[in-house]
């Protein structure tokens, strides 16, 4: 497989690409010139034309969400960009943010322009600070060469960016859970419907969108639908529900690789692919025992799995939940998969909200089970407990309001499915693998 | 009509209704469990205890039903919704629900309040699973006694409904509880040095659907099962809030707020929550009274029933202008008729004032704003009028002598001497046991004062009669809007005192016992004001006095 010449990371690594001066050097603000002579509706067929599906993790289609607004709403209509970019192994937003900020400030604006809004909130994980100064003085160089403000490059549309720094949670990158977040409150996802394009932050309507994807929308407006359309896969003609995963897409590689990183490859490469050949392979020349298609929350591929395309319909085929955020985390053959899972129940425990009983008991229960069976006293029967705690949890069975305790319950499904003769073997031989501070220290 | 479908029944809905699948359902008489649900606060579908199977039967009469369950208080009905609460699906669901919710919760039934009315405890015996599966330790969440001045929290009982909360931000306004930490550490926690005393705090004691919020007032007093509940009225404002008196072997413990659209709607105040402690007061009077010599003797009954209706006879007859007796706004309807029928029967001269009318500041109207603002919508209204039948007894006397005499009129004529005889219904001790006060009635020639209390004005009286309090006596209370409601007879009074309306029943010589609803058909049939409570009966929510609608016997009302 050719080289593929990076679009969206183009910039990345350059001297001072951070800057409007060498960005607009670059081409900088073409995008948003051409869709400043464009109408909004046309921008957004462009989008839809174009399979745009979110690039934060359910993999919404773009386009159409954006339709979803009310139609001749006398406004303010919000544009919020979820930059709370938490889930573990996902790093691209932070690449993007932090190398290459006018490109999703541009991204904003022509958003902004499509869905009639001039106000767009940009919620930030706190940890990301490195990516806030880059983002303010990216913002700050905007307002002052009139690119933001009242007057757009002189077209007359209004819009402005407001920078919010979250203060660190998980949930707040679910898209009510942030609005709820955006508002000052506490960041319980709300229930839907309303959804917010039609009530989201301060009752308005509200589209909230991905930092990947906005950069997407720059180069779909400036490159045109049909190179947009040439990668990826297009849509499975046997399923209804598949959308197409079309376009470039980041991959953040990490865990036992040689060479972690984010690498930006069209939709549908191969896990094996992005390991062997981005990845640079196993360290020490061990062999994979699993891999994390997109974020923990996906599940497990295992390593029969290995050729699964990474596209947003193919970890289902598989039994992982989804595509998730891309990031490929993998797990070399000396790992336990009974510490990996513990460590993925103890992080959702942690981050479960609390508002819906079944994941705020459910969560915390997963990890005692997980806990206990580390420490050498687990019971065979357990694995199918946490199986049927697993399977009763989240938006699918309907027992939550938001995703987050599928997230939490996936891994848990697919390890025990995936690994269920690991989990046996250690469950019988009654070892404990904990170390004595961790006894300690149960969330 | 639009129909919805649950289980095998189904229910009508009328144009314009907007109920939940858990209304549906209650209208069809199928329950669907519920904790974080109350019709009073706003949705947040997160105690995941209604879960229910919901689709649509479609015009062709195919029904379609997705494979997961839905929140039953967050899913609105419409026609052709079907509802299913028995599945496995659901049945398993409600089983995961409280299994989730007995993990971190102590089971410390035995020695817990709430034991017997705890909806853990009902939907646990009906919708869980006999044993638990876990195996860990559980949470451990340290108490909060210092949640408020009535309130304290036993934070590992609580199941995070978050009812509480709600109320506070959106009933109250104060919004001083909120939520900590996160996830299953999350607790239920006040700010800092902000405890939560508003008036309306006992509620969420009543809104707890465990043993978390336990009222400080009531903590360790009593199982609940013990306790026998009578419907009344709040005496502490003209709002009349209808409450329930829960007592055990005439102790009463506790006064629980009741549904009443017509009159406060599901709660009460703090001021008549905890407002009743007077009745078991150790300065009650326990039998009657009689002057001899300088002071009073005790009496009985027998003894003096005769007397007084004698005295008051001779001294009105003697004097029938100079005779008059003042009723308080605190008495029922069925005691005002009673004293006004008696003494106008006896000469229509005698005057008749109501008592006086307490009234602190004004109207106490929630949800209170930040900024101190009167609220957009009010909720819920503490009225500065502190009496319980002010227009009831307004109404007795305008129709025995067509007007309402003020208190302060009669104050006035016992100043000037111009009053030989007076008959007190229930004193007000603000302005009747006032050292002028009590020595203008030292110069009366018959005083006779029906009251709860020992008093300095009860010492000058030639007859102390002990009467009863709200919660020891039956009758009707009409509030501010003119709601007329009945209440009952929650415990017998101390010693000898008598509920008022015997006492001034048996004045009238009439035979039999008193009963409230008796005298109500009467008072009905005679004053036009209260024709409306012809049947007696009031029923739960009581009968508006002005209310344009017939009246209509339950019985006679079409199916």
């Amino acid at each position: 497989m050719a080289k593929f010449e990076p679009v969206l990371l183009a910039r990345i690594g350059k001297p001072d690409s951070a800057l409007l001066e060498t960005y607009q050097r670059d081409g900088g603000y073409s995008a948003l010139k051409k869709a400043l002579g464009m109408a909004p509706e046309e921008i957004i067929n462009t989008v839809k034309d174009s399979g745009l599906r979110g690039r934060g993790g359910a993999g919404f289609p773009t386009g159409l969400k954006w339709t979803f607004l009310p139609k001749g709403h006398p406004g303010p209509i919000y544009l919020a960009i979820n930059a709370d970019e938490s889930e573990p192994g996902t790093f691209n937003n932070r690449i993007l943010m932090e190398e290459d900020p006018h490109q999703i400030i541009e991204g904003i604006i022509i958003s902004c322009f499509a869905i009639k809004s001039n106000k767009s909130f940009l919620y930030l994980r706190y940890e990301y600070g490195k990516s806030y100064r880059a983002l303010e003085n990216a913002v700050n160089e905007c307002y002052a060469a009139g690119i933001l403000g009242d007057n757009v490059m002189g077209s007359g549309f209004k819009c402005d960016i407001v920078l919010h720094r979250g203060a660190a949670a998980y949930i707040c990158g679910e898209e009510t859970g942030l609005i709820e977040s955006l508002e000052g409150k506490r960041a319980w996802p709300r229930i839907k419907p309303p959804f917010p394009a039609i009530e989201g932050a301060f009752r308005k309507p509200t589209i909230v969108n991905n930092i990947e994807t906005m950069a997407c929308v720059v180069h779909i407006v400036n490159k045109g639908v049909e190179w947009f359309k040439s990668m990826g896969v297009p849509a499975d003609p046997n399923n209804p529900r598949d959308a197409g995963s079309y376009g470039p897409k980041l991959y953040c590689l990490s865990g036992h690789v040689n060479k972690p990183g984010c690498y930006e490859v069209p939709l549908g490469i191969t896990a094996r692919q992005l390991i062997d050949e981005y990845g640079g392979g196993v360290p020490n020349g061990r062999g994979i025992k699993a891999v994390v298609p997109g974020g923990i929350s996906m599940g497990f591929l295992s390593a029969s799995e290995l050729d699964t395309p990474l596209d947003f319909n193919g970890p289902g085929k598989v039994g992982c939940l989804g595509l998730g955020t891309a990031a490929v985390v993998v797990i070399d053959d000396q790992t336990s998969m009974v510490d990996v899972l513990y460590n993925c129940c103890r992080f959702f425990s942690h981050e479960s909200c609390g508002q819906c009983t079944p994941c705020r008991e459910g969560t915390a229960w997963m990890t005692k089970i997980m806990h206990r069976i580390r420490s050498g006293q687990g019971e065979m029967r357990d694995l199918d407990l946490l199986a049927e705690v697993a399977g009763s949890i989240g938006i699918i069975p309907g027992t939550t309001i938001c995703g987050l305790s599928d997230g939490a319950a996936w891994p848990v499904k697919n390890a025990i499915k995936k690994f269920r003769p690991e989990f046996e073997e250690y469950i019988q031989s009654k070892r404990s693998t904990i170390k004595p501070a961790e006894l300690l220290a149960v969330h | 009509m639009p129909t919805v479908y649950i289980d095998d029944k189904s229910i009508e809905l009328a144009p314009g209704e907007k109920l939940n699948c858990i209304q549906a359902a209650e209208r069809a008489g199928i329950e669907i469990p519920s904790y974080c649900y109350h019709p009073a606060l706003s949705v947040v579908a997160s105690c995941r205890m209604c879960l229910v199977e919901v689709g649509e039967k479609k015009p062709d009469g195919t029904v379609s039903i997705p494979p997961k369950v839905f929140p039953g208080c967050q899913t609105p009905v419409k026609d052709g919704t079907v509802i299913v609460t028995n599945s496995k699906r659901v049945l398993d669901a409600q089983k995961a629900t409280l299994e989730y919710l007995l993990l971190n919760h102590p089971l410390d039934c035995p020695v817990c309040d709430q034991a017997g009315e705890c909806g853990l405890q009902d939907f646990s015996y009906k919708y869980g699973r006999g044993y638990s599966r876990l195996n860990e330790p559980k949470n451990i969440k340290p108490d909060k006694d210092y949640i408020g001045e009535q309130i304290t929290l036993f934070t590992d009982r609580c199941i995070m409904c978050t009812r509480c909360v709600r109320f506070t931000r959106e009933y109250s306004g104060t919004g001083e509880l909120q939520i900590i930490n996160r996830g299953s550490h999350e607790e239920i926690d006040i700010f800092p040095g902000q405890p939560c005393n508003n008036k309306l705090a006992g509620n969420v004691v009543d809104l707890c659907p465990v043993g978390a919020l336990c009222s400080k007032d009531f903590l360790y007093e009593q199982r609940v099962w013990w306790l026998k509940g009578k419907d009344s009225v709040c005496p502490g404002c003209s709002t009349g809030c209808s409450i329930r008196v829960d007592q055990n072997n005439d102790v009463l413990y506790r006064l629980k707020p009741r549904y009443n659209p017509q009159a406060q709607g599901h709660f009460m105040c703090d001021e008549g929550r905890f407002g009743w402690k007077y009745i078991s007061s150790e300065k009650r009077l326990r039998q009657p009274y009689q002057k001899q010599g300088a002071g009073l003797a005790p009496s009985n009954w027998n003894a003096v029933m005769p007397a007084v209706k004698t005295a008051i006879g001779t001294q009105v007859k003697a004097a029938p202008t100079k005779f008059a007796a003042i009723i308080s706004p605190w008495t029922t309807v069925e005691e005002a008729y009673l004293l006004a029928k008696l003494l106008k029967g006896l000469s229509p001269d005698v005057t008749l004032a109501l008592g006086p009318v307490r009234t602190v500041g004004g109207d106490d109207q929630y949800p209170k704003t930040v900024t101190g603002a009167p609220p957009k919508e009010v909720k819920f209204t503490i009225r500065a009028e502190k009496c319980p039948n002010r227009r009831g007894v307004e109404g007795v006397l305008e129709h025995f002598q067509g007007s309402v005499i003020s208190f302060e009129t009669i104050a006035s004529q016992l100043q000037s001497g111009a009053l030989e005889g007076l008959y007190v219904l229930n004193a007000d001790p603000e302005a009747m046991f006032t050292a002028d006060f009590v020595q203008a009635a030292k110069g009366l020639k018959l005083l006779v004062v029906q009251d709860l209390l020992e008093s300095p004005l009860a010492n000058e009286a030639h007859f102390v009669l002990a009467g009863a309090a709200w919660a020891e006596k039956e009758g009707t209370f009409v509030n501010h809007n003119g709601l007329a409601q009945s209440i009952f007879r929650g415990v017998r009074g101390p010693g000898e005192a008598r509920p008022d309306g015997r006492i001034l029943w048996e004045l009238n010589d009439r035979k039999g016992l008193f009963r409230a609803s008796t005298v109500r058909q009467e008072i009905a049939d005679e004053i036009v004001a209260f024709a409306p409570l012809i049947l007696g009966d009031l029923g739960e929510h009581g009968v508006m006095l002005n209310s344009s609608e017939p009246v209509v016997a339950p019985a006679l009302q079409p199916a």
